[in-house]
């Protein structure tokens, strides 16, 4: 497991953390989480072009920058950090991965140099009403007509940055079974209504389709939902790190600047034992996302797993889902809690991560359905070494 | 020195002078006066002033052969290290040999019943009298008091001084007339401690580690090391098959020197043992046991790899970070969960206990051990103060005990200056 980072990638965090910092203060995140878009063009060409970070774990031949999953880690941590506005987890996360893992060559040659570029964004859409990704939740239809075009129909929830992505990757039904299918924006039965999230940095959308012309992704192996919900998960844990380190962080400030009493309320042991039960806990989250991003870096080609990669990278997500949501919504809360008054207005910014860790622990599955996730991967390997 | 040239001087040695069928002390003897059985100690005592990684390859070089080496558990490394750093050139030769040789055993007399936290709060006093300091007073949570020969003292030689500065570190010879050693039965049934009292306990003026007043230093060089001889003392594997004079020799003597810390993987909670009782008694298809049992898993694993990314830090050479300072509480936590999942996996057996319980007693001694956890070797609440402290670098909370020490409020209740 990567238990250290190369100086390489401790620089590359530094870069990232420089312009996050620079680009991406509260007083910005605020102006764009009030906006329909949630971006700024301008920045998330700086971001793609010049970070190059939308392509950072795709193939060089493929227009990326060849790096892997490990760097996708350390880019989604940073933005979960300064809770980056952009359709980046959308596009550069959960699409790239979808099109590395269904799309055929020719497919992936068309798409993944633009997602790289930054120059089209994309999304994932799958959930239709349960919280963990399930073969039973997609009732999208997927028709094959007589002149041979593929038809969606159906609705779809919670696509993230729906609103302004120019593609859409979309789970469906086939006579087959369950495949991934490439729709476009502005394709014809195609109706996309912006959701009201209570994490305003976070945008949503869904989508009605009825007869949607599509192509399917061809390369469609039957581990495919569980990989990408694997790799969805490892990497939006990544993310929550970030956001979980920097509440600690504002706690740990807030609290020695706080007088009462006539003395720093960060001298109190209620206080202090409070923000140390914090930083086990985020330390712990930490460990367990970057074990997971390790894991899904150790497994090379995605779509070519064997049965004890599948079940390792299975066991790993979910912990890391499980793990790391409960300790971001608990130091959330305890960020507010420690903050006084103070904490519950809308002028201190710990509301925004809050309501970044608050939709982050649903996203994807609950807690819960990712204990069971990772219990039953487990157990289903005991029966098989026990049989073997 | 290479690896290789190590290796074959260790083994050529080896070579000569090994005998299984020797008896224990005949041999460490002679490997405690070869510097082989401590080579990163100084050269002027039994040692051959490698540096550790080098020392490493000679313990391995001994593993490699099948060979015993110096006796290494208990507290008398600690003794060891304590001396090393702070003892004079003649408690160096007099006192070393026999801890590499297994003859003597030692044992710390720190905690008091009026100072645990607070362990720079002692009231044990040595008062000189001619050249013999008088020792009074009680220590408490002694491990193996009862088989030592040789005990590190904390005790206040000055109450006008300061708390931290009234103290001073002896050897005490634990068998005299003045040292009573009583066993201190736990809820769990083992007994690993002792409680000793002192009166009228004499330490020749020799046996004064370090200086007057330095006690407080030299107990923390002692605590810092506190850790290491535990790990040591249960590397005991493998050695067990093996024939000879000194491997029955060495069997009996783990046998003592791990007798106090037979219960210390119960006291961990056990949570290798989770999954195969789950399936054994059936809670594995019970979904809110599940639960539990997930939960646990998951804090596991993060405890771990917490434990080594501070590991691959430190190998790489990086600055520790937090991951480094929080190994104890982790394993508070883990052991406390895992306790309520075992109890939750044995549903009406968790009543019981002994050979009733399940695995033999192991089950039940778990659920009686894991809360020694968070209290020994530091409490989880002056973890927390120190985690608070030194690693976010939070205030301290305000003191009350500064200023001459006979005028501090003292931790056993009222009244009682040091006069008395």
């Amino acid at each position: 497991m990567t238990l250290v980072f190369t100086p390489d990638q401790d620089q590359f965090r530094d870069s990232i953390q420089r312009f996050l910092k620079d680009k991406m203060p509260t007083t910005e995140v605020r102006r764009l989480m009030a906006t329909q878009r949630g971006f700024d063009d301008d920045l998330w060409q700086q971001a793609s072009q010049q970070l190059a970070l939308t392509g950072i774990h795709i193939s060089e031949d493929l227009g990326g920058a060849g790096f892997g999953a490990i760097e996708l880690a350390i880019a989604c941590e940073e933005m979960g950090r300064s809770l980056f506005c952009g359709p980046y987890f959308s596009s550069a996360v959960l699409s790239a991965y979808a099109l590395m893992l269904a799309a055929d060559q020719d497919q992936q040659e068309q798409w993944l140099p633009e997602l790289a570029s930054g120059d089209i964004r994309a999304s994932l859409a799958i959930t239709e009403t349960a919280t963990i990704w399930s073969a039973a939740d997609i009732q999208t239809t997927a028709n094959t007509s007589g002149d041979g075009q593929i038809r969606l129909t159906g609705s779809k929830h919670f696509v993230i940055d729906g609103q302004t992505a120019d593609l859409l990757i979309v789970a469906a039904q086939s006579p087959s079974g369950v495949g991934l299918y490439l729709i476009e924006s502005d394709a014809p039965g195609l109706s996309i209504s912006p959701l009201n999230t209570m994490d305003p940095t976070r945008k949503m959308a869904s989508l009605t389709m009825a007869d949607v012309p599509a192509i399917e992704l061809s390369r469609s192996p039957e581990s495919l939902p569980s990989t990408l919900l694997s790799a969805a998960c490892i990497l939006l844990a990544n993310e929550m790190v970030g956001g979980a380190q920097q509440l600690l962080q504002s706690s740990v400030e807030y609290t020695q600047l706080r007088y009462q009493f006539g003395r720093s309320i960060a001298s109190f042991q209620a206080i202090k034992h409070r923000l140390a039960d914090l930083l086990l806990d985020v330390e712990l989250a930490r460990s367990a996302a970057y074990q997971a991003a390790q894991t899904l870096a150790d497994c090379g080609d995605l779509a070519q797993l064997s049965q004890a990669q599948q079940r390792q990278l299975t066991e790993h997500a979910s912990l890391a889902k499980a793990a790391v949501s409960e300790t971001y919504l608990k130091v959330a809360l305890e960020t507010i809690q420690l903050h006084g008054g103070i904490g519950f207005t809308w002028e201190n910014d710990t509301h925004l991560w809050f309501k970044r860790a608050k939709a982050s622990e649903v996203l994807f599955g609950t807690p819960a359905e990712h204990r069971e996730r990772m219990l039953s991967a487990m157990t289903e390997a005991a029966t098989k070494e026990n049989a073997a | 020195m290479n690896e290789n040239r190590i290796h074959t001087e260790v083994t050529q040695w080896l070579g000569q002078h090994w005998d299984p069928n020797m008896d224990l002390i005949t041999w460490r003897s002679l490997v405690a006066d070869s510097g082989w059985g401590a080579p990163s100690w100084p050269a002027d005592y039994y040692g051959k002033g490698m540096s550790p990684q080098d020392a490493a390859m000679v313990e391995q070089a001994f593993a490699e052969y099948g060979a015993v080496g110096a006796a290494q558990s208990g507290v008398r490394m600690l003794a060891a290290v304590t001396l090393l750093a702070h003892g004079s050139h003649e408690q160096k030769q007099k006192y070393l040999r026999g801890i590499l040789t297994g003859e003597d055993q030692w044992c710390q007399l720190f905690s008091e019943p009026g100072s645990g936290s607070d362990l720079a709060g002692a009231t044990t006093r040595a008062d000189l009298r001619g050249d013999e300091w008088i020792v009074n007073g009680q220590k408490v949570w002694n491990t193996s008091a009862h088989h030592a020969q040789y005990g590190l003292l904390l005790a206040r030689t000055d109450w006008d001084a300061p708390k931290h500065q009234g103290l001073t570190y002896f050897i005490i010879n634990m068998e005299q007339p003045g040292v009573e050693v009583r066993q201190l039965a736990q809820m769990n049934g083992h007994a690993s401690f002792n409680e000793v009292f002192m009166t009228d306990a004499v330490v020749n003026r020799d046996d004064l580690v370090g200086v007057e007043g330095g006690g407080w230093q030299c107990a923390m060089t002692t605590l810092a090391n506190e850790r290491r001889s535990f790990d040591r003392a249960r590397d005991v594997g493998g050695r067990k098959a093996r024939k000879g004079k000194i491997f029955s020799d060495l069997e009996e003597e783990f046998a003592i020197a791990n007798e106090p810390y037979t219960w210390y993987p119960q006291r961990a909670g056990r949570v290798d043992l989770i999954m195969p009782r789950a399936v054994e008694t059936g809670a594995i298809n019970d979904p809110a046991t599940r639960q539990d049992i997930a939960r646990l898993h998951i804090m596991a694993e993060c405890a771990k790899w917490t434990g080594d990314r501070a590991k691959a830090a430190a190998k790489a050479g990086k600055p520790q970070g937090p991951e480094g300072s929080l190994g104890k509480l982790a394993a508070s936590n883990v052991a406390r969960l895992a306790s309520r999942v075992h109890t939750a996996i044995s549903g009406n057996d968790a009543m019981l206990t002994g050979p009733d319980s399940p695995m033999d007693g192991t089950i039940a001694e778990i659920l009686v051990s894991t809360p020694a956890i968070s209290i020994a070797g530091g409490t989880d609440e002056i973890q927390k103060n120190i985690i608070a402290e030194r690693v976010l670098g939070l205030p301290k909370e305000p003191r009350f005990d500064d200023g001459p020490f006979r005028d501090v409020r003292r931790n056993t209740g009222p009244a009682a200056d040091g006069t008395n």
